[in-house]
């Protein structure tokens, strides 16, 4: 057998053989469903309610403000800010007579400091409530007002996008969180597994092994198979992790009500409409579930996939070379590989920083060259991706971005192995990054 | 064609210093050869070139007849070198089947020769067990097997004794004669005189990169010898003189003395039998390897070599 096909083996069965690796594959999807799940539970049952006491000098707001259970809105006779809180009221609204200028100062009291979101939720609803009232004092009356509220409550933004022949529905809210998810699971990974190689370099090194094995390999075969090995430990990881995430959503679903799938297929061949022109209802819970997965399949799902399994090998390849060598040339002392480690940890976090605005802007000059350069290209052009090919990304770019990404990775991988062949067999002497560029760069 | 490996003119300089500079020797098929030389010499710099893990900067390495192609060659020899380690957290079994792939072995062909072999060794309860909870003893000698398990033609060992028990030791040490009886030839790099003298059948001796001694033990002794002789008497006189010899060293009736210059160990002979002293033992002193090293090594600053830079 091929010598570099059995250190790949070695090194892929070795690493998924171990009970930490069964263990984190099955675990991480796990907690990732449990803590989408708890914050949901928390921001629906968590919410502290309020009961706000209103005392209201103009006499309007009764009646005119939103009261819901979370926020409830009351307007007792004898309460004021010394016994609010005997009655039962967890704050004080003091509302003044309206002045002719429109602006008005008013002020709560609470013992209970409120939270950001519930501040602004009272002033958006007390705001509201005031601009019913000039409303109503210009003449619109109650009844008219009521009608046009309940009508705006039907208005949806729907964003398209140029596609070719026709248009295309897009979310933005979905391309950000595609674009952020693999952004951010390509930084972790490029963290997780090249560490793994320099740890696994360290290893052969501080333990002997690597003499031996040179002497049976070449020193090349040896680092790539050690890259490769790892490199298929993560796609395996990945793959595990999307089977999980897919067999748990739909076990998931096996616990909604059948009604409410039925309502969700009926919208699905209605193309979100309800038949019988909107007089029946769907429930709140299907259109929930149904604008979900409608949302969900407007973006691109297999150019996206393909286009992250690219740019994760990318990047791993480009930089576990480049951890590599930084392991070859550590000696038993960590604190050494964390300073060497140091110029190729900055680019990924500096890529990180861009990928992060990419994703809310993801045609700035900075984030295209980021998305085309191979040192931030797999994390900032996983964010641009997202928005779509070829809307905001051009073929192009693409194009440009993988070759350049491809050269990038054969041009560290050259360079480290010039490295990893001196490092492996130089035992205790510290070796410094100028040594390192010389070895890189020397001929044959 | 009855050498195995064949070396003229070898160089390889480092940016700080001649690591080997100009050698050239060879080495019989079927022999125990001797490397030798202080720390820092450039034994190990000269065992990689041999192992194909570095390539001379110049010279030319000939491995049974033919040119060195470390590509093909790589499989016949078998190379155990002094920095040498395991995997730690794998099974003694597995990591040796392993080795074995890497050096061009079949599974079926490995397992049957790891089998063979930790049968020999009694090693054979050790197949699960993991390298972590072996002594260094233990690991040496599985070290040794992975060497030779897959017979190779050349076998180098560095140090193969260092961390082994006496018991350990000559187990290994018969297996070593074992395997140049069946044909396989062994370069042997130690510090250790009294394991080359004993075992080795040819040596050569390096120091600063170059070659300073090459021969069999025998004749290397014989090179070097003092022309002295021990003599033991039955009684000794209160003095003892003659222009045939002098002595230097006196320990009771033991007697150690240096021939002079134009004399023969009969002269010494018939003059003690002259003096009719009872001569008990007479036989030439030879002077031992350990002392032939230290006396062409000591004064060459071998050993603060590596701080030296090197002048073109």
């Amino acid at each position: 057998m091929n010598k570099t096909l059995l250190i790949i083996q070695r090194e892929y069965l070795t690493r998924v053989k171990n009970k930490r690796f069964v263990l984190t594959t099955i675990l991480m999807p796990l907690l990732i469903v449990v803590l989408i799940a708890g914050t949901t539970f928390l921001s629906i049952k968590g919410k502290d309610e309020r009961k706000i006491a209103v005392i209201d000098q103009n006499g309007f707001f009764k009646g005119n403000i939103k009261s819901t259970k979370a926020l409830a809105f009351e307007f007792p006779e004898g309460v004021d800010t010394s016994n609010y809180l005997q009655k039962g009221y967890s704050d004080i609204i003091l509302i003044p007579k309206f002045d002719s200028t429109g602006k008005m100062n008013y002020l709560i009291r609470s013992k209970k400091r409120i939270s950001i979101t519930t501040e602004s939720a009272i002033s958006e609803r007390i705001n509201a409530a005031i601009e019913d009232n000039m409303l109503q004092t210009a003449g619109i009356d109650k009844a008219q007002l009521d009608s046009i509220h309940q009508q705006s409550q039907y208005a949806e933004l729907k964003a398209v996008e140029e596609n070719g022949e026709g248009v295309k529905e897009s979310s933005a809210g979905l391309s950000y969180g595609i674009g952020f998810g693999s952004g951010m699971l390509i930084y972790i990974t490029m963290f997780i597994y090249g560490a793994m190689v320099m740890r696994g370099v360290m290893e052969e090194k501080t333990n002997r092994i690597a003499e031996v094995m040179v002497s049976s390999v070449k020193p090349f075969q040896l680092m790539a198979g050690k890259i490769i090995g790892i490199g298929a430990v993560g796609l395996t990881q990945f793959l595990m992790w999307i089977i999980l995430i897919i067999g748990l959503t739909t076990a998931a679903q096996a616990f909604i009500p059948h009604d409410v799938m039925e309502q969700v297929k009926t919208l699905q061949q209605a193309n979100g409409q309800m038949p019988g022109g909107g007089m029946t209802q769907a429930g709140d819970a299907a259109q929930q579930i149904y604008k979900m997965q409608h949302t969900f399949s407007t973006a691109n799902w297999p150019v996206i996939i393909l286009c992250f399994i690219f740019y994760f090998l990318g990047g791993y390849l480009f930089y576990a070379a480049l951890f590599a060598a930084v392991g070859s040339v550590v000696n038993e002392d960590p604190q050494d590989a964390q300073s060497l480690m140091l110029p190729i940890t900055m680019p990924i976090i500096f890529s990180f920083i861009i990928m992060t605005n990419a994703v809310q802007d993801p045609s700035t000059p900075m984030a295209v060259w980021a998305s085309i350069i191979p040192f931030s290209s797999p994390m900032v052009m996983m964010a641009r991706i997202a928005y779509g090919i070829p809307g905001t990304v051009p073929y192009w770019q693409l194009g440009l971005s993988m070759l350049s990404l491809i050269g990038g990775f054969l041009l560290t991988t050259w360079l480290s192995a010039k490295i990893y062949r001196t490092g492996i067999l130089m035992y205790g002497k510290k070796v410094s990054w100028k040594e390192m560029f010389k070895w890189a760069f020397r001929k044959n | 064609m009855n050498k195995i490996l064949e070396l003229s003119n070898l160089k390889k300089y480092y940016a700080t210093q001649k690591a080997v500079d100009d050698i050239s020797f060879s080495i019989e098929k079927g022999s125990i050869f001797g490397l030798l030389g202080p720390n820092g010499a450039g034994k190990t710099t000269l065992l990689r070139m041999i192992t194909g893990i570095f390539y001379p900067d110049s010279g030319d390495i000939r491995f049974d007849g033919k040119t060195f192609d470390p590509e093909n060659d790589i499989i016949k020899i078998g190379y155990m070198p002094e920095e040498r380690g395991l995997y730690k957290k794998m099974k003694i079994g597995e990591q040796a089947l392993y080795l074995a792939q890497l050096k061009g072995l079949s599974k079926s062909e490995a397992m049957t020769k790891i089998k063979f072999w930790f049968k020999r060794l009694e090693m054979e309860t050790w197949w699960n067990k993991k390298v972590e909870d072996l002594s260094k003893g233990m690991s040496q000698k599985l070290q040794f097997v992975t060497t030779v398990l897959h017979e190779p033609k050349l076998i180098i060992l560095d140090e193969p004794f260092s961390g082994l028990d006496p018991v350990n030791a000559n187990l290994i040490k018969d297996e070593i004669y074992g395997l140049a009886q069946r044909g396989s030839t062994i370069i042997f790099s130690t510090h250790r005189m009294e394991q080359v003298e004993e075992i080795c059948d040819h040596i050569v001796l390096v120091n600063l990169g170059k070659k300073i001694l090459d021969g069999t033990v025998a004749n290397i002794k014989q090179q070097f010898k003092e022309n002295k002789f021990a003599i033991q008497l039955g009684e000794v006189p209160a003095s003892l003189t003659a222009p045939s010899f002098e002595i230097t060293d006196q320990k009771a009736h033991r007697l150690t003395v240096k021939i002079r210059d134009g004399y023969r160990s009969n002269d010494v002979l018939q003059h003690l039998l002259q003096q009719n002293l009872t001569i008990e033992a007479f036989h030439e002193v030879l002077p031992s390897l350990n002392e032939i090293f230290i006396n062409l090594v000591e004064g060459t600053r071998a050993t603060s070599r590596a701080f030296q830079p090197v002048n073109p």
